[in-house]
C-alpha cells in the first residue's frame, strides 16, 4: 500500500480507513465525485485511492476553472490582447493554456503586452499607473475568485478608472453539478462538496442535491483525514438510506457562507442565460456576466468579441475526462502527445486539472516509486 | 487558485480601511479585507487569502494546517510566489 507519510495522525487515518471498509457494502460499487480541483489534486497527491477499498471509486468532476473553459474563450481573450494599446492581464494559471493560435505566454513572446497578475486589484493598479493603456483583466474561477473580481470592479467604478475592463469568464459551481446529474451516462452515489467555494456560497445551495436528487453531499477540507472523514460521512448516509448536506469542514466553512462576498457578487454580476463548458456543453445560467451598471468596465461591451467556437484537438478527449467518463490515462493522447511540458488540453496545464495530477502522481510514480507507508 | 493561502493580519492601513498588511511565512503584503465586512478584521486575526483578498477568518492552528497542506501538495512555492506577487512585484512593500 502506497500512501505518503508526511501526515499527522497516521493512527487516525488508519482507523478512518478501517471505518470506510466497515461501512462499504462489498456487494456494491460506489462512485463518489469531487467537484473541486483542489480536492482532485489532493486525492492524487495523497494516494487516497490506495487506502480505499476497490469498490469505492472517486470520480473527478469539473473542478478546475481553467480546464472547463472552451478553447474559444482563450482565443477571444487573446483577440482583445491584439487590440491597440491593450494590456492583457490574467492569473498565472492561464498563461500556458493553449488557444487555437497559442497560449497567452506564446502571445507575450510574440511581443503582445501580456502580464501575470496575482490579484484583480493588481490589474486595476496597473490601469491607474498606465493611463495611456487599456488594462483588461481576464477573470476566471468559481465563487472563490468571483467576489474578488466583483469588489475590484466596485472600486474601479467608485474611483472612475476608465482604462480598465474585465473579460468575465467566471463560472458557478451549482449548475455544473446539475448538468452532471442530468447527464445520462453518469451514475453517481454522492458528492464530496467543494471546500473553499463553500466558504463563499455556504452549504445551502447544495440542499437540492440531497433533497431532490437524493444524493448525499459532504463539504470537505483538503487534508487526507478530511477527505477520508468525508467519505465516511457519505458512506454512513448511503448505508442509512439518507441524503443530506453535511459539513465536514466546519472549522472553515460557515453554513451561510460569506455574506459580504455574496453581496458584492450580486451587485456586480448577473447570470448569463447560458455558457459553454468544455466537456459538458452549454449549461443554462452557469456563468457570470457584468450587470448593466458595470457595462463601462465590461470588456465584451468595450470591445467586440467574436465568440469563436473552436473544437478541441481531434484526438484529445478532455470532455470525457472532465465528465469523469474516462480516466485521464484512457485518453489517446495522455502521456504521449499531451504532457505537462507540452499540454494539448487545459487539464494537463493546471495542477488542479485531473490529467496533470494523474500524470504527476500516478504516471511518474510508475517510473520512480514514492516513499511507502502502511498506515495500519 | 482553488486553494487558499493562510496569513496573519499585522497592520490595518489607517487611511485605506479596506486594506491590511498580512504576513505569510515572513512575507508581508497588502491584502484586501473588503470581503470580511461581516466580521470586521483586527490585527492578530488569521485569514485565508484568495487572489489578494482575505475571504474568511480562521484559527491559528487551522492556518498552520492549511500551510502544511499547501506544502504537502507541493503548492507552497506557488503560494509564496503569489503572495510576493501581490502589489505587482512588491513595489509598495519590501
Amino acid at each position: 500500500m502506497r500512501f505518503v507519510d508526511e501526515f499527522r495522525d497516521p493512527d487516525v487515518i488508519a482507523r478512518t480507513s478501517d471505518e470506510i471498509r466497515r461501512l462499504a457494502d462489498p456487494g456494491r460499487h460506489y462512485r463518489l465525485m469531487e467537484v473541486c480541483g483542489g480536492h482532485t489534486h489532493a486525492i492524487y497527491r495523497f494516494g487516497l485511492k490506495d487506502v480505499l477499498p476497490e469498490n469505492i471509486e472517486l470520480i473527478h468532476g469539473p473542478g478546475c476553472p481553467v480546464c472547463v473553459l472552451p478553447m474559444g474563450r482563450i482565443d477571444d481573450g487573446l483577440a482583445l490582447a491584439r487590440q491597440p494599446l491593450v494590456t492583457f492581464t490574467a492569473f498565472g494559471d492561464m498563461m500556458r493554456v493553449p488557444g487555437a493560435h497559442g497560449s497567452p505566454l506564446e502571445h507575450k513572446a510574440k511581443g503582445l503586452d501580456v502580464r501575470i497578475v496575482y490579484s484583480p486589484t493588481d490589474a486595476l493598479k496597473l490601469a491607474r499607473a498606465n493611463p495611456d493603456r487599456h488594462v483588461m483583466f481576464f477573470a476566471i474561477g468559481f465563487e472563490t475568485t468571483a467576489p474578488s473580481t466583483a469588489l475590484t470592479l466596485m472600486r474601479a467604478k467608485a474611483e472612475g478608472v476608465e482604462n480598465f475592463s474585465v473579460f468575465c469568464k467566471h463560472v458557478t459551481k451549482i449548475p455544473a453539478i446539475r448538468a452532471i446529474l442530468d447527464s445520462p451516462d453518469m451514475r453517481l452515489d454522492g458528492f464530496i462538496g467543494p471546500g473553499h467555494v463553500s466558504t463563499v456560497i455556504g452549504c445551502r445551495p447544495y440542499e437540492w442535491i440531497a433533497r431532490d436528487e437524493k444524493k448525499p453531499i459532504v463539504v470537505s477540507g483538503f487534508e487526507p483525514l478530511d477527505l477520508l472523514q468525508s467519505i465516511v460521512m457519505l458512506l454512513r448516509q448511503l448505508k442509512e438510506g439518507r441524503s443530506v448536506v453535511e459539513n465536514q469542514y466546519k472549522r472553515v466553512v460557515p453554513w451561510e457562507g460569506n455574506r459580504a462576498a455574496l453581496v458584492a457578487m450580486a451587485e456586480v454580476f448577473d447570470l448569463r442565460p447560458y455558457f459553454e463548458w468544455r466537456g459538458l456543453g452549454f449549461i443554462s445560467q452557469s456563468a457570470l456576466q457584468l450587470r448593466e451598471g458595470y457595462a463601462r468596465w465590461d470588456a465584451e461591451r468595450v470591445f467586440s468579441v467574436a465568440g469563436v467556437r473552436v473544437t478541441d484537438p481531434k484526438a484529445a478527449q478532455c470532455g470525457e475526462v472532465l465528465k469523469g467518463v474516462l480516466k485521464p490515462h484512457q485518453c489517446k493522447l495522455f502521456g504521449k502527445e499531451c504532457t505537462p511540458e507540452h499540454p494539448v488540453g487545459a487539464l494537463m496545464v493546471s495542477s488542479e486539472g485531473s490529467c496533470a495530477a494523474y500524470y504527476n502522481y500516478e504516471h511518474r510514480k510508475a517510473a520512480a516509486p514514492a516513499k511507502v507507508l502502511t498506515p495500519a | 487558485m482553488c486553494l487558499a493561502i493562510p496569513g496573519k493580519i499585522i497592520e490595518l492601513v489607517p487611511d485605506m480601511p479596506h486594506l491590511g498588511v498580512v504576513e505569510v511565512t515572513g512575507v508581508r503584503r497588502k491584502v484586501d479585507l473588503g470581503l470580511l465586512a461581516d466580521e470586521p478584521p483586527e490585527v492578530g486575526d488569521w485569514v485565508l487569502i484568495h487572489v489578494g483578498f482575505a475571504m474568511s477568518k480562521i484559527s491559528e492552528s487551522e492556518a498552520a494546517d492549511q500551510m502544511r497542506t499547501l506544502a504537502i501538495l507541493g503548492e507552497d512555492a506557488a503560494a509564496m510566489e503569489e503572495v510576493r506577487g501581490y502589489g505587482l512585484e512588491g513595489k509598495e512593500q519590501p
